[in-house]
């Protein structure tokens, strides 16, 4: 599967472009904000009915303009598919495909499947347990469909439960019978999520693993440790241990929504003691694992987009990613860089059919 | 339209009175007012005192709770209702929705909806201590949770459950899955999934 064409009208700081795409390596280069991110993003959105950095839609508008257009045509199994997104201000926004307007965007979702990298992507490392979290959710519900119902199920216990927990006002008593139904549910609920996330994670670990050595060279062992309280027996009699506590925060403590991973380097936090390239490094191979998973799953690779992938790391690490990105693993990719001698050099080594073009203040054109 | 000017007061205050009802917004309001103005004195009157006696006179089973025009509903008093099987239902409309099928000889118990406590709803605010206790009379051989199958309503019946354990009744809940005349391909996930952990012997399909 590979984007062949994009036709882009307002989005963002692109104001009107039109590209022919390879479905091997498709390389952007630019200054600092010419427009070489908002171009990945479009690509993302087509896959996800959304931006992967703006979660408003109306502020993907151009803004002297009052709509945007993203299309796209895909080659999928030799069949050409039309994808269609547009939003015009205080409108709602139309998706389509082959001209037909979706009833519901989940229904695209997972069409088109993609794996963005960007620089953004330390925070899974770097901040709170709840980006984990989700990152585990988004690649589980993608192999997984009823696994979305689940968390969801999950949520409302925990939001019912918590506004229990307020209503009694401090009275145990008004509510223990009913606390005792809710403990029962967020328990069996919480324990189906925890059993999937175990096992995604216990496959997840190797993979990863295997990445992030390809990429340092192997020197550095890494680790991924999930933590849960339902490793650490049985959930509603720990629920119970803490019921006068809940009771005063009017919060549940315990359960699969503060589940989090430990992510290690050489036995350490790779938070606090890794460094700016290993960090990158550890996000990158977890992102690798992440397309692995998909294309194991879809059959075909998904479509890979490497925002400044490069800066930070040093050349070691730089070929080896070069090396991996010329396996067969990985088909249509996109790749942006601010130096375009760099980037030719490293791509021209990959032996992967390439083209090259050049983004300068929202305009983007076919280079090589 | 909220402040449209209204040539007579009475006008407005049965306009907005109809708006008061669900789905009725003020313009249908004030075509249904404007309608009722060209009806005979005589039907209008049989109208509102249907309304009215509605609200005066209907009164709740006290065996089930379904709405009645007695102290005992029709089906509560049917002597053709078996009185030890009782579907615990969460509205009116599921009763008229099971009697409909004209397969269900038992009779019902009207809860008045599911424990969720955001929406201010606990066991208080339910008709589940009368079913304890008409349960603890020795009537009731099984009870058949009905409740729709979404997270409180599988809660609810888990609260119920539990407090019906300690008496020796049989406890069953309506199949779910996949609905008939429902292709396959169409059902979701979860629901196919559950059909296919519920699934029947053959048998009992023909
Ligand atoms: N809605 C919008 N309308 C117009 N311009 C926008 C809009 N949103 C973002 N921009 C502009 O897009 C530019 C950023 O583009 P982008 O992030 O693609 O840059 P880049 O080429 O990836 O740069 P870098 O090398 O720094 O990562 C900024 O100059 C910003 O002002
Ligand atoms: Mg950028
Ligand atoms: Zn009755």
């Amino acid at each position: 599967m590979y984007l062949k064409h994009i036709n882009l009208l307002n989005f963002k700081n692109l104001k009107q472009c039109e590209l022919d795409l390879t479905s091997g390596i498709n390389c952007f280069v630019g200054k600092n904000g010419a427009g070489k991110t908002n171009l990945l993003d479009a690509v993302f959105y087509m896959s996800f009915c959304k931006s992967y950095f703006n979660s408003i839609d109306s502020q993907l508008i151009h803004h002297d303009e009052d709509f945007f257009v993203i299309q796209g045509s895909y080659i999928r199994e030799d069949q050409e598919d039309q994808i269609y997104a547009g939003l015009k201000r205080n409108q709602k926004k139309q998706f389509k495909r082959n001209k037909k307007e979706y009833t519901r965007l989940s229904d695209h979702i997972g069409l088109l499947p993609l794996v963005m990298i960007s620089p953004g992507d330390e925070r899974l490392i770097t901040e709170g347990s709840e980006l984990r979290r989700k990152y585990i959710d988004s690649v589980v519900s993608q192999f997984d469909k009823p696994y979305l119902d689940l968390i969801i199920r999950y949520n409302r216990i925990v939001n019912q439960r918590n506004v229990l927990l307020k209503s009694a006002r401090g009275n145990i008593k008004l509510i223990e019978s009913q606390l005792d139904v809710w403990d029962e549910q967020l328990t069996i609920t919480g324990e189906q999520i925890f059993n999937k996330r175990e096992t995604f994670i216990k496959e997840l670990e190797p993979v990863f693993q295997k990445y992030y050595r390809f990429i340092s060279g192997g020197h550095e062992q890494v680790s991924i440790i999930y933590h849960s309280h339902h490793q650490k027996g049985k959930l509603t009699e720990q629920l119970l241990k803490r019921r006068a506590k809940d009771l005063v925060l009017g919060y549940t403590s315990k359960g699969i929504h503060r589940d989090d991973l430990e992510l290690l380097l050489n036995g350490y936090a790779v938070k606090k003691d890794g460094s700016q390239g290993q960090k990158k490094t550890f996000f990158i191979a977890l992102k690798l694992a992440q397309f692995e998973f998909l294309k194991d799953f879809f059959g075909f690779s998904p479509i890979l987009l490497l925002d400044d992938l490069f800066d930070k790391l040093d050349d070691d690490r730089v070929s080896s990613l070069i090396e991996l990105a010329g396996r067969d693993t990985f088909q249509q990719i996109f790749i942006t860089d601010t130096q375009r001698k760099r980037l030719h050099d490293i791509v021209k080594q990959t032996g992967k059919e390439h083209r090259f073009f050049q983004v300068d203040n929202g305009e983007i054109n076919f280079d090589i | 339209m909220n402040n449209s000017r209204y040539p007579s007061r009475l006008l407005e205050s049965a306009v907005n009175e109809f708006a008061r009802l669900p789905g009725i917004g003020r313009k249908t309001a004030l075509r249904l007012a404007l309608f009722v103005l060209k009806q005979e004195v005589d039907d209008v009157t049989r109208f509102t005192s249907a309304i009215r006696e509605l609200r005066e006179e209907i009164q709740h089973c006290k065996v089930c709770y379904n709405i009645s025009d007695s102290e005992i509903c029709e089906i509560c008093a049917s002597p053709k209702r078996d009185r030890s099987l009782v579907c615990v239902v969460e509205s009116i409309r599921d009763v008229m929705a099971i009697e409909n099928t004209q397969q269900y000889t038992g009779i019902y118990h009207v809860l008045g909806g599911v424990i969720s406590p955001m929406d201010g709803i606990g066991p208080d605010d339910l008709t589940i201590e009368p079913l304890v206790e008409k349960v603890k009379s020795g009537e009731v051989k099984e009870v058949i949770f009905a409740l729709s199958t979404t997270m409180e309503g599988d809660t609810t019946n888990f609260f119920i459950y539990r407090k019906l354990a300690p008496h020796s009744i049989e406890m069953t809940t309506i199949a779910r899955g996949v609905s008939i005349g429902d292709e396959l391909e169409y059902a979701d996930e979860v629901t196919l999934g559950r059909s296919l952990i519920n699934r029947m012997p053959f048998e009992k399909t023909l």
